[in-house]
């Protein structure tokens, strides 16, 4: 049920992010939803992508260091309190939000949020049985 | 006023009989205990006995830092350890500093060296110092400190940092010269000014400046600021500890070796070759009286050169020119020496990371700044900003712990540095002394 998202490390300069976009539109890959972390120095991009090997694979030749991370996607209801209900559900399971962020499309009447979590596996589990829908990674590269 | 009158005026050919004799007998005293002068000498063809002028020096085989690394701690000293009331050490490579020690007797040389070169700029048991050399395991605090109270002048122990203490203890005080390095004194100099303190108005008469190169453009900026004279004094812990050579308020032009203590040579870097008073080089120096830590032909890789003319202090001892660079890639960090192969080290600790990196130096004010480019490697790379961050932290303790220096470091993207053929260019330095 873990989706896996790709990481960047960019410095901050001129052009450090259009190079990365530049090298994914040569390929023809499709960047799915992304956020970018970032200090006085350095960046992280993180990014959904349509095709993961692919893309780790063209930004490894364009000289950039490249991670993989597990992280689970999840369909969260489109109305005030959909997020909190999450948010609660996982702190009364004692399990930390590394970082989050949002996918651009939805999935019918839900929004989707991505999440990082501390302990992946445990997360999905309370998720799922609390009823949340986590969208596998297959469904959410081609989303 | 010269400290030891009867020393520092000898006429040339006193001062070069003088440095025979002992020459003569710190090689024969060398060579027969230490291992590493024997094997040298022997594998040079070389023995005691062929030292038979001055000039025969040269047939002697260099000392080198390594040399100093390779026989760590204490195998280069020439009198067993209960002889010793002293050890001082520079950093070193991951943690391995270079040592030295000092004899009861070599601390007391050492002191009125100092002595000698305070007296040189003009002091007396009148003055107040205000010593702001670091003291601990570099020679500079304690190097001054001695020769401060040697000569009866009173010493204020201040060492490095406490800058608000220091303008405080400046003003309080009122001491009549001080001791750091020049950058330091800017810094201090900047600092009172921003608390609102007169500077010039200080009682400061003379700063005695050293353990890193500055130029004519420094001093003239220090001497404007705090109204003072700026005196230039040369010393590296290898040969003894600051006071090796030291410049006279009278001439302010090149700084007289105390040749009673050490020979000086100036070498060709590349071949070795000795070369004649006046021409350029590196400064070789054979230590004649040290008891402990005796070294011959020791490579300092500083250049400069000799300038025998006779000075209008009275001093007969040659003196050399300010340091002008250096023939190796050692850098002078805020009077802190750091090699990039010791960074170096500090980097290829560290799992995961590769050996790309660069050493940004420059200056911020009056002090010198350090900043260490590293490449992210996907070995060490973190999706969460604060893994990098801590990886920045890592770096930056690492190196303040092993090299007692503190940079900044900047994590950059792979293959974002330049690459190398041959020797890798890895200091950037954009400091106009």
């Amino acid at each position: 049920m873990k989706a896996e998202q790709i990481s960047i490390f960019l410095e901050n300069k001129p052009g450090g992010l259009s190079s990365v976009t530049g090298a994914l539109k040569d390929a023809g890959i499709n960047i799915r939803a992304l956020s970018l972390a970032d200090t006085s120095d350095f960046g992280i991009l993180r990014l959904i992508v349509d095709n993961v090997a692919r893309a780790k694979e063209v930004l490894n030749a364009a000289g950039f260091a490249v991670g993989k991370t597990h992280v689970v996607a999840v369909e969260v209801p489109d109305r005030p309190g959909g997020l909190h209900s999450i948010l609660e559900l996982l702190t009364g399971s004692g399990i930390n939000v590394e970082y989050m962020y949002a996918f651009v499309e939805r999935s019918g009447e839900n929004a989707v949020i991505i999440f990082r979590f501390d302990s992946t596996d445990q997360a999905i589990d309370v998720l799922l049985k609390a009823g949340f829908t986590v969208l596998p990674g297959e469904k959410v590269y081609g989303l | 006023m010269i400290y030891n009158e009867e020393f520092e005026t000898l006429p040339r050919e006193a001062v070069e009989a003088l440095q025979l004799k002992r020459l003569q007998q710190v090689v024969s005293r060398v060579y027969h205990t230490v291992g590493f002068y024997k094997k040298a000498f022997d594998n040079a063809g070389v023995a005691p006995e062929d030292v038979r002028s001055l000039d025969d020096l040269k047939r002697l085989p260099f000392t080198v830092k390594q040399d100093l690394r390779d026989n760590y701690p204490f195998g280069l000293f020439s009198v067993p350890m209960t002889s010793i009331v002293r050890l001082h050490a520079s950093s070193g490579t991951t943690g391995k500093p270079t040592v030295v020690g000092y004899t009861k007797r070599d601390v007391d040389t050492w002191a009125t060296l100092m002595a000698r070169s305070f007296a040189a700029a003009g002091l007396t048991r009148n003055d107040i110092i205000h010593n702001s050399y670091g003291y601990g395991l570099f020679t500079g605090g304690l190097g001054a400190h001695y020769g401060a109270e040697k000569l009866g002048a009173s010493v204020i122990p201040m060492s490095g940092g406490s800058t608000k203490k220091q303008i405080m203890l400046l003003q309080d005080f009122g001491p009549t010269a001080i001791c750091c390095t020049p950058s330091y004194l800017l810094f201090l100099a900047e600092a009172g000014k921003e608390m609102g303190v007169d500077m010039k108005a200080l009682k400061l008469r003379v700063g005695i400046l050293g353990a890193e190169p500055w130029s004519e453009r420094m001093r003239a900026q220090i001497e404007k600021e705090l109204d003072i004279t700026a005196l230039n004094i040369y010393g590296l812990s290898e040969v003894m500890g600051p006071g090796v050579a030291m410049e006279c308020i009278e001439g302010r032009n090149g700084l007289h070796i105390y040749e009673d203590h050490f020979i000086a040579e100036i070498i060709d870097p590349k071949t070795g070759e000795v070369l004649p008073y006046g021409e350029t080089g590196e400064l070789v120096f054979t230590t004649i009286t040290k008891e402990a830590f005796p070294l011959i032909r020791y490579r300092t890789k500083d250049i400069t050169r000799l300038m025998p003319e006779v000075c209008t202090c009275g001093r007969t001892f040659v003196r050399m020119e300010r340091v002008s660079g250096r023939s190796d890639d050692m850098l002078i960090i805020r009077g802190v020496n750091v090699f990039p192969s010791q960074i170096e080290s500090v980097i290829m600790e560290i799992e995961g990371l590769e050996p790309h990196y660069q050493l940004i130096v420059d200056r911020e004010g009056s002090l010198d700044t350090l900043e260490i480019q590293v490449e992210v490697s996907e070995r060490v790379f973190s999706d969460e900003i604060r893994g990098l961050q801590s990886l920045e932290k890592r770096i930056k303790k690492d190196v303040k712990d092993y090299l007692g220096v503190t940079a900044k470091v900047k994590l950059v993207e792979p293959k974002s540095l330049q690459r190398f053929e041959g020797k890798a260019q890895r200091v950037v330095d954009k400091r106009n002394i």
